[in-house]
């Protein structure tokens, strides 16, 4: 099954944004491995820039209304994403308890791909 | 849809009594085992109940004209699997047909090995019902609904909430195991712990569910104590090695064995100290103890293995008065090793209270109201109350009373208190 991993946190939490490891690699690269090893694909997935560059669009039929910040004005804000290709939920939500989001006290939503039909 | 009160053998019928009561027995006995296969072949939680109930239906007709078979699990199994055949094979999609693949080549007496032995398909739909993506409530009830039999609208009264709501919630949560791929299966060793904790979780939830209402007065309200025993019984039967699962099993026969005593005539609730004992279950306390016995053999100690061996100190004792309180206060104390709740410290003051004095226990008590994590619990000024009382200080146990009074949930527990304060003069 294939399932997005949305990550969630506060941003202006140094280690829940992009950061290295002691090691000096990307801080998602150990988890990549991790993944690998077990058999879960990566399909892709990336970091977010700050919510202070989203932009929010809605269409009211005749007009495009556009604004400035995210959907939502909270203190948690959407950092990132991955999508896995995994067995199972269990397999989805161990990888997710794994990612480095999680591992700094962030959130991690599990949600399984509409299917294609 | 057939009408499951019928086969649940609820109304009166003209069909002969022995088909009546092979379905009824077949039903407690068969049902679970039925739609566990049949998840497992069809991967159709809505198609696996479906034709189970039909099977169950057509049984009442057939075994009152043809007589009961030899084998009742067999003619049902049979029975349900062509069912859910025919079903498939007039539903045109190409997942049916995958199922009918599933279906046709399943063997008739499941016994695939899963990654901790044989396994049950009743297990597999235990642990899956009780997934942690789950709501609480929703594990309940589908537990209730796919395990036990219960219809929608037993399982509604029983949590007093209407059919419709119930219905909506056991449907929302079998999209959810389907589309969010929440495997069927007992988990793999690694996730075994914890899931088998969430299991047995579900199941004392039931029970206290069931324990706390009998003070109610609904009489509709399905037996939760009961089902949730014979669930208990399933799951330690189908978990030998699994210790805590005998241990709960143990504890909720133990808790229920009290249950005539616990109410007096008045619908009044009655104090551990001060129920009649003779009205104790003790076929139920004999069966407890052995099984307390059996798990406490394995050396693997749980926290309900302990609340069992608690709750056994008091099955044993004749007289209140007998009752082995330091040994209990030990237990406690190994109980919150495992659960490290202020609840747990409250139960541990009350029994060094009665082995070393009300002086010893009040101590531990302002002990944990200084803690300020229980100022919501109304047994925690209730038990200071009691302790006052005890060391003759009437008019500060008044003041506890008065306080545990105002937070106490129901009435009976209301009753209680309202005498006890009137005893200290108030």
């Amino acid at each position: 099954m294939r399932y997005m991993l949305l990550m969630v946190g506060d941003e202006t939490e140094p280690e829940l944004g992009p950061h290295t490891t002691p090691d000096g690699e990307p801080c998602w690269m150990p988890w990549a491995r991790e993944m690998q090893a077990r058999g879960v694909l990566l399909v892709e997935g990336s970091q977010l820039q700050p919510a202070s560059t989203a932009t929010t669009v809605r269409n009211a039929g005749d007009e495009v209304l556009v604004a400035d910040g995210p959907f939502a004005e909270t203190k948690e804000q959407i950092l990132g994403y991955d999508v896995i290709e995994c067995t199972d939920l269990d397999e989805a939500i161990y990888a997710a308890s794994r990612h480095p989001v999680a591992l700094n006290g962030g959130v991690v939503e599990v949600r399984p791909v509409l299917a294609s039909v | 849809m057939t009408d499951p009160e019928v086969v649940r053998g609820r109304r009166s019928h003209a069909r002969p009594a022995a088909a009546q009561a092979a379905v009824t027995e077949a039903f407690s006995q068969e049902w679970g085992k039925i739609v566990a296969s049949l998840i497992r072949m069809t991967g159709n939680w809505d198609l696996a109940e479906e034709c189970t109930q039909d099977a169950f239906a057509a049984a009442l007709t057939k075994w009152a004209s043809d007589g009961v078979p030899d084998r009742p699990g067999a003619w049902l199994t049979t029975t349900a699997r062509n069912r859910a055949l025919d079903r498939l094979r007039r539903s045109k999609t190409e997942a049916a047909k995958l199922q009918e693949v599933a279906v046709l080549s399943a063997p008739g007496e499941p016994a695939d090995r899963g990654e901790s032995g044989v396994t049950d398909d009743r297990l597999r739909l235990m642990f899956t019902c009780c997934h942690p993506a789950l709501t609480l409530e929703a594990r309940v009830a589908l537990t209730l609904r796919t395990l036990a039999g219960l219809t929608t609208g037993e399982i509604g009264r029983a949590f007093l909430v209407p059919e419709g709501t119930m219905a909506k919630r056991l449907t929302r949560a079998k999209h959810k195991i389907r589309d969010a791929g929440i495997p069927y299966r007992v988990p793999p060793a690694h996730l075994l712990p914890e899931r088998t904790t969430g299991v047995l979780g579900v199941l004392y939830l039931l029970f206290n569910e069931g324990y706390s209402a009998s003070a109610g007065d609904d009489l509709l309200r399905p037996d939760l104590t009961a089902e949730a025993i014979r669930l208990g019984r399933l799951l330690a039967g189908l978990m030998p090695d699994e210790p805590e699962a005998t241990g709960l099993l143990s504890l909720m026969l133990l808790q229920d064995a009290r249950s005539a005593a616990r109410l007096d005539a008045g619908g009044e609730l009655v104090s551990l100290e001060d129920q009649d004992r003779t009205r104790w279950d003790q076929a139920k306390i004999e069966e407890g103890l052995a099984l307390l016995e059996a798990a406490l053999r394995r050396q693997r100690a749980g926290p309900y293995q302990v609340q069992a061996a608690i709750a056994a100190c008091h099955a044993e004792a004749r007289l209140a008065s007998d009752t082995d309180w330091a040994q209990i206060a030990l237990l406690y104390r190994e109980l919150r090793r495992f659960v490290p709740s202020p609840v747990v410290e409250l139960n541990r003051a009350v029994a060094v209270a009665m082995a070393d004095g009300p002086e010893a226990g009040l101590v531990l008590v302002d002990e944990l109201a200084a803690d300020g994590k229980l100022t919501a619990y109304y047994l925690l000024p209730a038990t200071r109350a009691d302790l006052l009382r005890r060391l003759g200080r009437q008019a500060e146990a008044a003041a506890s009373y008065q306080q545990a009074l105002e937070l106490a949930p129901t009435e009976p527990e209301r009753n209680y208190l309202a005498r006890r304060l009137t005893e200290v003069g108030a």
